[in-house]
């Protein structure tokens, strides 16, 4: 007996003579009867007891970042959630509603969205932010075509960042290969300011950086962002929310269109995924933007409430001359951003940036100090930095992993020749006696060089 | 009028309306490192318009927000094609393991064989369940799916050299995800009709393929909730024009241990994690919409995906050989996976198979229930859901009868979809409803329909019991409202 299907065998024989049938198999007889209850090759059914057992012991598989010092982030970030974080989301009404398209039966979600759309506005400096796309860097993919549809088709290139994400400069790659666009950028390894406005000519339609870099740089992008405004393009920046608690949002400075991974605010590393893309932009983009949006309006007896609006823009209505084909978003994981900025707020968001910003500070002077160990930000940099090791950095990760210490990535992951640079992330939940354990474990293995 | 700044009062006030100054929600721990001047040549925020509230103002806050939603776990949740089922709470449980949701995606593969065994395990029995030769489950959602499936599509005739394909046809009871997947692969979609029967019209689907369309998309069962009689010819004859067969695997759910998609010539599929396998729908999302493929299409597969380097024990992630590359970064949804994969294991194969029993048997049953007062414009046994109309009076709407649902506790079904359908109520009651509960649901339906007859104004009214009546969403739409400052609330 399955505890999902409610139905008695008594049940079953009510339903099935009401029908007429005898058996419930003649419900599928246009299936192609050649084809029709193939065989199935899998396991029998587990009790609730049997499957968790099973799924503790794949778990256990995996090192999780609470059973060790954690230095890892590079796009996925460990940083404080609260409890009431997790009461609140995990509620029914919230976790097993579906999208709102019946507003009378989800003003609870809509003006959850609502909130969410409003608290990333203020953060952004932004004026209008959607409901949540897939991910940073799927945000960033439907940015740039934003960028392209906006300027109206003509211009063919984008330039990136050579400093974004890799993994997000190839989700942007999919998504614009097919309609032709050249990247520019990457290839050149351009990520200063200067040396992305040397690229930006009438061909190009928008220039994609991010905030901090994916090496943990901070850029000023005051002066690219007029030069490239001066060129006719658009400005897309793809940004962290946490160091925005301190440094100039991105509308500051004339932001077109920002995107982002939200996933530091509230939600955990769970194995990359669910993330929440981050998409916001000026007004006058409003009705060229993907994604759902919560609006207020009021129904006959005057009163406020909030539906899904500007539909129009969507799939279910505009079909093939839709913005963009999302539909399924994060919405829960958006939730989870609302929850988290509310729980923080305006002192708790600051600090949470002031500590990460601190303690990553203090790890590059106490790494950057050990013997044949170099930090290598020219700059000043948020959360992350980068050490060159005196061995390969692969070779650090896999030794300190036997001391329950995760130091950071090998960079050579995704640049095959930066065989010796570890990318170090630091947060708030790190203690200054883990970076003393890092700091010792590193010297250990740099002295035996 | 109320959507006026400054005039604006909602049932629960806004977070930001409960703010304090002076009040923490959170508390956090003292620098135990030194002080370090932030840079200066970054220009610093200057003000940070966040709300200063306490913890238990926020908890109060949501909770009170959650109140005022209908979801599967409080009501019947009868959306067309979207299969809200109920939602095992073990998924939940087992995602939450620290060996899961602190696992990062980045660890070196030693140490995050749990997560690697688990995307196999469950590429494996999405396989296997479809026929199909391999399973990426990088999509995010089911659009995702979608759009990996064309751009496979795309790649693989532009890898033959046959670049004259732009066309991709799609029957006219779609979701409105498919025409858009396609555009914005940078190919044309066009409409196919349906025939007398609620399956894709044959001879005109003869007549529009030729060497310039690149393939098919189609949904099995239909939209309308009826299996394609004729998939076995559909599928040939796009395969005939040199054309590629996409199936939206969005109705899976009635199909589990009847069908194998792969058998019946669709070369390449997502599935809804989300709707088949029971995970849940969070108000919107997250989804998971992995991909399947046969062998024409395999090799193309987004990545990166799973293999096996000594079975059962060692796992390693890879790019299929002429893969599209990434949709999005690291794995897909995994927390969503691991619910999937909890799903799968508990139910096994018999139990997957009863699901597709179920859910087809409700439906049918509540079908019969109705139709004596309903009209079922293709009324013919029906697997997972059918389409009914609403005109069951003169003068009341679709519209009136959702709404008016909402006063007897039910959510109301999908609705004005699918577009061949006027005033279309699109019921999918799931397997996990009750006889009883059907028998509930369709008496309201039916009492609904009386009322339509005798006091119709009762239904143009509704809902009358919820929050707030029937909204304007034209007003909505004219002047929008969409966050904190544009309410003059602050």
């Amino acid at each position: 007996m399955i505890p999902y299907i409610p139905h008695t065998p008594e049940d079953r024989q009510v339903m099935l003579s009401a029908l007429g049938l005898t058996n419930v198999e003649e419900l599928f007889h246009s299936i192609p009867q050649k084809h029709r209850k193939p065989e199935i090759r899998l396991p029998s059914p587990l009790s609730e007891a049997e499957v968790v057992r099973e799924l503790k012991r794949i778990a256990s598989r995996n090192t999780s970042a609470e059973e060790t010092a954690f230095f890892l982030g590079a796009g996925a970030y460990r940083h404080f959630v609260p409890a009431a974080l997790e009461a609140i989301v995990s509620r029914g009404e919230f976790l097993s509603s579906y999208t709102p398209y019946q507003p009378e039966a989800s003003q609870g979600t809509l003006q959850a969205m609502f909130e969410y759309q409003s608290l990333l506005a203020d953060l952004l400096g932004m004026d209008t932010v959607n409901a949540s796309h897939y991910d940073g860097a799927a945000a960033l993919a439907e940015g740039v075509l934003l960028a392209y549809r906006a300027k109206g088709g003509e211009r063919k290139t984008a330039v990136l960042s050579s400093a974004l994400h890799p993994e997000y400069i190839s989700t942007v790659r999919t998504y614009t290969e097919p309609h032709g666009l050249r990247i520019r950028g990457p290839g050149e390894g351009a990520w200063k300011a200067e040396e992305l406005a040397a690229l930006v000519d009438d061909s190009v339609f928008c220039v994609a950086v991010p905030f901090p870099t994916f090496l943990g740089d901070l850029v000023v992008y005051r002066t690219l962002c007029t030069a490239t405004h001066e060129k006719g393009a658009l400005f897309v920046v793809s940004v962290d929310p946490i160091s925005l608690a301190l440094f100039e949002p991105p509308g500051a400075y004339g932001a077109d269109i920002v995107t982002g991974e939200g996933q530091s605010l509230g939600s955990r590393l769970s194995f990359g995924g669910p993330g929440l893309g981050i998409f916001a932009t000026r007004g006058d983009l409003l009705r060229k933007m993907p994604g759902r949006l919560s609006g207020i309006t009021c129904d006959r007896k005057d009163r406020n409430g909030f539906v899904l609006t500007l539909n129009t823009r969507e799939q279910h209505i505009r079909r093939e001359k839709a913005t963009s084909n999302i539909c399924s978003n994060q919405g829960h994981v958006a939730l989870r951003a609302a929850v988290y900025l509310s729980l923080l707020g305006k002192t708790g968001l600051r600090t949470v940036a002031e500590l990460t910003y601190r303690k990553a500070r203090y790890a590059s002077e106490r790494l950057g100090s050990i013997p044949g160990y170099r930090v290598m930000n020219s700059g000043p940099f948020f959360r992350e930095f980068v050490v060159r090791c005196p061995i390969p950095a692969e070779e650090v990760v896999h030794r300190l992993a036997t001391q329950k210490i995760i130091p950071g990535l090998p960079l050579s992951r995704y640049y095959p020749d930066r065989t010796q640079d570890l990318l170090v992330c630091v947060t708030e939940l790190n203690t200054r006696e883990e970076i003393d354990r890092l700091a010792d474990a590193l010297s250990c293995v740099g002295a035996e060089v | 009028m109320r959507t006026d700044k400054k005039s604006i009062r909602t049932v629960e006030p806004f977070i930001w309306e409960l703010s304090v100054p002076g009040r923490v929600g959170a508390s956090l721990p003292e620098a135990d490192v030194p002080e370090y001047p932030l840079p200066g040549e970054i220009p610093l925020r200057t003000e940070l318009p966040l709300p200063e509230v306490s913890e238990l103002d926020v908890v109060r806050h949501f909770t009170r927000l959650s109140r005022l939603n209908f979801s599967i776990d409080t009501h019947m949740y009868p959306l067309g094609s979207c299969t809200m089922k109920y939602n095992p709470k073990v998924n939940d449980a087992v995602s939450s393991l620290p060996g899961f949701s602190e696992a990062h995606p980045l660890l070196s593969e030693e140490l995050c064989q749990g997560s690697l065994e688990l995307l196999y395990r469950l590429q494996t029995a999405l396989a296997e369940l479809s026929g199909f030769q391999a399973v990426s489950l990088q999509p995010a959602a089911g659009a995702q799916g979608e759009l990996a499936g064309v751009l496979m599509i795309r790649a693989y005739h532009l890898d033959r050299g046959d670049r004259k394909r732009t066309r991709i046809l799609i029957p006219d009871s779609a979701h409105g995800t498919n025409p858009a997947s396609v555009s914005m692969a940078g190919f044309t979609a066009e409409q196919i009709p349906s025939d007398k029967r609620g399956n894709v019209d044959l001879a005109v689907l003869r007549e529009r393929c030729d060497d310039t369309v690149a393939g098919l998309m189609i949904t099995n069962p239909n939209t309308l909730g009826l299996f394609e009689e004729q998939i076995e010819e559909v599928t040939a004859i796009v395969h005939q024009a040199g054309g590629l067969v996409y199936g939206d695997g969005a109705n899976f759910n009635a199909l589990l241990g009847y069908l194998k998609p792969a058998h019946v010539g669709i070369d390449v599929m997502h599935f809804n994690l989300h709707k088949t396998f029971s995970t849940p729908h969070g108000g919107g999302g997250p989804g998971a919409g992995p991909v399947g493929a046969g062998p024409a299409l395999a090799p193309y597969l987004p990545g990166p995906i799973v293999r096996t380097v000594e079975p059962d024990v060692r796992y390693t992630l890879f790019y299929p050989e002429k893969s599209i590359g990434r949709l999005k970064s690291f794995y897909g949804n995994f927390g969503v996976l691991v619910r999937a994969f909890t799903y799968i294991l508990q139910m096994g194969g018999e139990g997957l198979r009863a699901v597709a029993e179920h859910a087809v048997l409700n439906a049918n049953y509540l079908k019969h229930l109705i139709e004596k007062r309903y009209r079922i414009p293709y009324n013919r046994p029906c697997m997972h859901e059918f389409v009914a109309t609403g005109d069951v009076a003169p003068g009341v709407h679709t519209m009136d009868i959702a709404k008016r649902l909402l006063d007897y506790g039910f959510h109301p079904p999908t609705v004005y979809f699918p577009l061949i359908v006027k005033e279309a109520l699109m019921i999918e009651p799931t397997e996990t409803e009750s006889r009883q509960t059907l028998e509930a649901f369709a008496e309201a339906l039916l009492k609904i329909a009386e009322e339509a007859v005798s006091s119709p104004e009762l239904l143009h009214e509704a809902p009358h019991g919820t929050p707030v009546g029937r909204l304007d969403e034209v007003r909505a739409a004219r002047e929008p409202i969409l966050n904190r400052t544009q309410t003059g609330i602050t």
